[in-house]
């Protein structure tokens, strides 16, 4: 991207940019933050950058702040409806450069991912560029986007998911839009560092941020016609063993009867709250969930890093991480007959065994 | 087949005997100088020009002659490899030729007539690929409903497979017609084109859905500028124009082109592009046909669908909806803000429920929502408001109810007032700046059963940061939960909306909707509705920079 360098203000510091959008929307002062954004837009800065370098960055600030526990979920939900705001005022704020000319792109979250703003950024990054993005938002019910595939024939998909959790859908997602013929581009923390679930889910690309996905777009991944109807992939063969089956379709049973047991292993359970009793039961929910999306992607890694990020999340609330421990040892009672399962669970259990402190990881998302 | 070792060559000179001489095989003696020794009659019948001492060069094809050579090699007496059969024609026909080397150096072609095999084979192969061509077709053109992807599919395979060139003609408005090219590099350009398509030559017809003229009839010559894609070198050699037969109507025409260079279309090729031009008629006509119940369906959901909400004079308004069924779009939940037309007057929020779930419920909620529309000029007095609504309600042949929660919205000074009445809903709650939850003190009967309604309304103040929530039955009677069975609850509901203490408003409903739908865990629901209306924390942006409000709200 060129600057304007003839501009007659001083460009924005980035630094400076970041640190007053910062503080305008930990204060939930939305004029605040559209006027740095206005700012530095008028000193010089291009749309994209704005939305990229600066609204995006701080947003990943949000995430973090909300998980050292800096952050109430309040605000960091009020900041993210701000930075929203401040996205669709910054995107109309000048015309765009050139009337769209490359072409329909649908942009959406898969169905169940409520993190809107990174999909909403790469579409207004696109329209930027000159494309006609369909931003259809968060959480998209399948049927509904392969519906509008039918209707509107785009040039490609791109298809975010933040949590892993997600990714199952995703690959249900990315199926129906391959076998429609239209290209995925995947994108989103979910899909694993450097996207290594992307390719086994199907997807045609992986970009792992919004100038990524438009270079790939630009590349010429859009109008390229995926082969319809191929043979499953060979890196999801494992499937086959059941495993992701029974842990998806007995999820419930199995919180239920971690937590019953949990009282007799973890002894100051008894004295619970019933609303510290439900968190606990939504964090097993959160273990069993993320141990059968590690099952379908074929990935320990997965499931040890989200041990160690939820181990990260407890700390920074006060809450000692060793209480992961019993309800890893009930899981892997329930699960005697898995040999994947099992050996997900004991690698999870000797990496939380060998943390020492408490050091701050950034985490697969946020959750709710 | 091998049959060099044993010779059936008789020594040289012997007249043919009655072994070979009468054998249906054409078999021809030649020495190793090329010379012909001597040939039974089915030979003559092969090369009637082959007497003996004739050169095999002069009266046999060259590949024949050739592959002697190489086998009587000159001197040798006996050969160091086996020879080898070779295959060639003559006349129209393909011959296997078996050489068997006698020790002097003669060598005795056996001839096998395989020209049928041949043609069985080559047929066959043929058969293979135009399958694999149409296997290819169906699979690439059922995946896709959209038109023009269709027509796209359509133009490359065709170009592909079929001639050097295709283009698709969409039946047109008058003489604006949508086409489809695809030339041999495979790319495809959709273009508008104004043309009379009578002036190429039987493409009248095949839009009219005649049966196709046949390729020899078209004049390459006659073939427009606008029918050839623009990557097609040369001149247009030959042509063939076919129907893409659809449901009832022709779903338009297939052209196919060749440059002057290569072979015209035979017989049978044109057969396949009809074959070929079938599937994708079909499949065209099928993704019309889509876009049309689409487009019909857009049009008349367009009213049944939540509206987009946004702030008005002041106040902020925000709303979320999910249908119950997956592939649902609206349900018997609604909700609707009509906007005041000045500031210091009402603005008008309804939320309600109709019983039941689907398209039908949504067509009463449009009832509904139609009607309130029209007694707008009463939504001063909601008692009789309700009572209107009631009573077209009871009369209608819907045998539906419905329970509904209203209220009039004003702005005064930095707070905001409701007046806040239900009809059998559940009371909306509201959030204070500290965190606490109350209750809206207003409770009604439910609307369309019985003749007499009644109805209490509550008054509302809103400080800056405080919020009023409505919400539908679809997220207190949400089922799930980390133990899978349990309801998501009002209690549950208000501890959550506590945590949303000066959260702006499309941050409360977007998390009190996610909480439920998780709180689900992909299970099935009720309709869901929420709608948020807030008293702004901040000084509006219109009143920082002049701009409308519209613009930051998007």
């Amino acid at each position: 991207m060129t600057t304007v360098s003839d501009h007659p203000a001083a460009r924005m510091g980035l630094d400076d940019a970041r640190h007053r959008l910062w503080a305008a929307v930990r204060t939930g002062d939305e004029s605040a933050a559209y006027g740095v954004a206005r700012d530095a837009l008028e000193s010089g800065w291009q749309v994209e950058e704005v939305l990229l370098d600066l609204i995006a960055a701080v947003q990943v600030k949000v995430g973090t702040e909300w998980a050292a526990d800096r952050m109430t979920v309040a605000q960091e939900h009020t900041a993210t409806a701000i930075h929203e705001r401040v996205v669709a005022a910054v995107a109309h704020h000048r015309a765009v450069p050139a009337a769209p000319h490359r072409g329909r792109v649908t942009v959406a979250c898969v169905d169940g991912d409520w993190h809107a703003l990174p999909a909403r950024l790469l579409a207004e990054v696109l329209r930027q560029r000159g494309w006609q993005p369909d931003f259809l938002g968060a959480h998209v019910p399948t049927p509904h986007l392969v519906a509008h595939l039918h209707r509107t024939g785009p040039r490609a998909v791109a298809l975010s998911a933040s949590i892993s959790t997600h990714l199952p859908t995703a690959h249900a997602a990315i199926t129906a839009c391959r076998a429609t013929g239209v290209p995925v581009v995947a994108g989103g923390a979910a899909f694993g560092p450097g996207g290594r679930y992307a390719r086994a889910l199907g997807a045609d690309l992986w970009a792992p941020d919004a100038r990524s996905a438009a270079e790939a777009l630009e590349g010429g991944i859009a109008g390229h016609r995926p082969a319809v109807a191929g043979p499953p992939a060979d890196d999801l063969r494992h499937l086959a063993d059941q495993e992701y089956t029974y842990v998806a379709g007995n999820g419930r049973r199995l919180v239920r009867e971690t937590l019953a047991r949990l009282a007799d292993r973890f002894p100051p359970m008894r004295d619970y709250s019933d609303r510290q009793r439900e968190r606990t039961a939504e964090d097993i929910a959160h273990i069993v969930d993320h141990l059968g999306t590690a099952l379908y992607v074929g990935d320990g890694e997965l499931f040890t890093g989200f041990i160690g990020w939820t181990a990260d999340i407890l700390e920074a609330r006060n809450v000692p991480a060793v209480c992961l421990h019993p309800a890893l040892d009930l899981l892997a009672d329930q699960l005697k007959d898995f040999p994947r399962a099992l050996h997900m669970l004991a690698e999870a259990r000797a990496a939380l065994a060998s943390r020492t402190s408490a050091p701050t990881t950034p985490g697969p998302g946020k959750r709710a | 087949m091998d049959t060099t070792n044993q010779s059936p060559a008789g020594p040289r000179g012997v007249l043919v005997d009655a072994s070979w001489g009468t054998a249906p095989c054409p078999v021809v003696v030649a020495d190793s100088t090329g010379r012909v020794v001597e040939l039974n009659t089915a030979a003559r019948f092969v090369f009637p020009d082959a007497v003996p001492g004739a050169r095999l060069g002069e009266v046999a094809p060259g590949w024949f002659a050739e592959a002697h050579r190489r086998t009587a090699a000159p001197g040798a007496v006996l050969p160091v490899v086996p020879a080898r059969t070779t295959c060639g024609t003559v006349g129209d026909r393909t011959f296997e030729a078996h050489p068997s080397v006698a020790a002097d150096g003669d060598v005795v072609w056996w001839f096998v007539d395989h020209t049928d095999r041949r043609l069985a084979e080559e047929a066959l192969a043929g058969e293979r690929r135009r399958a694999a061509v149409l296997a290819g077709a169906f699979s690439a053109l059922l995946s896709s409903l959209n038109v023009e992807r269709c027509m796209e599919v359509t133009a490359r395979m065709a170009a592909e497979h079929l001639a050097e060139a295709a283009v698709v003609v969409a039946p047109g408005r008058g003489r604006a017609h949508s086409l489809t090219y695809c030339g041999p590099d495979g790319e495809v350009v959709h273009r508008m084109v104004q043309a009379d398509v009578e002036l190429m030559p039987g493409l009248g017809e095949a839009l009219r859905g005649f049966p196709p003229v046949p390729s020899r009839w078209i004049d390459p010559a006659a073939v427009p500028d606008w029918a050839v894609p623009p990557d097609l070198t040369g001149p247009v050699g030959s042509v063939v124009v076919t129907p893409l037969p659809g449901h009832g109507v022709p779903a338009g025409a297939l052209v196919l082109l060749r440059s002057g260079a290569t072979t015209a279309f035979t017989d049978d090729e044109e057969v396949f592009a009809r074959l070929f031009a079938a599937r994708a008629g079909a499949a065209i006509s099928a993704a019309r046909m889509y876009a049309e119940q689409a487009a019909v369906t857009t049009t008349l959901m367009r009213e049944l669908l939540p509206p987009q909400l946004h702030s008005v004079n002041g106040v902020d308004f925000a709303g979320a909806y999910r249908a119950s069924g997956q592939s649902e779009r609206v349900g018997g939940d609604f909700y609707d803000v009509h906007p005041a037309a000045d500031e210091g007057q009402e603005s008008l929020v309804v939320l309600g429920d109709v019983c039941g779930k689907g398209l039908e419920a949504a067509v009463l909620t449009g009832k509904i929502r139609n009607t309130l529309q029209a007694l707008l000029p009463l939504a001063d007095d909601h008692q009789r408001l309700l009572g209107l609504l009631n009573g077209s309600l009871i009369n209608s042949h819907h045998t539906r109810f419905a329970t509904l929660a209203l209220a009039s919205v004003s702005r005064r000074g930095s707070a905001v007032r409701l007046r806040v009445t239900s009809a059998g809903h559940q009371p909306p709650l509201i959030v204070r700046a500290d965190g606490l939850v109350e209750k809206a003190a207003t409770r009604g009967s439910l609307v369309g059963v019985f003749e007499d309604i009644t109805s209490t309304t509550a008054v509302v103040e809103l400080a800056p940061g405080e919020t009023c929530l409505f919400f539908t039955d679809g997220i207190t009677e949400a089922r799930g939960g980390p133990l899978g069975d349990e309801m998501f609850g009002l209690a549950r509901l208000e501890a959550t909306f506590a945590e949303c203490a000066g959260m702006p408003a499309e941050a409360i409903v977007e998390h009190i909707q996610m909480l439920a739908t998780q709180w689900l865990g992909g299970g099935s629901h009720d309709d869901m509705a929420v709608v948020a209306v807030s008293a702004p924390h901040h000084a509006h942006l219109s009143a920082v920079d002049g701009h409308t409000r519209g613009r930051y709200t998007a």
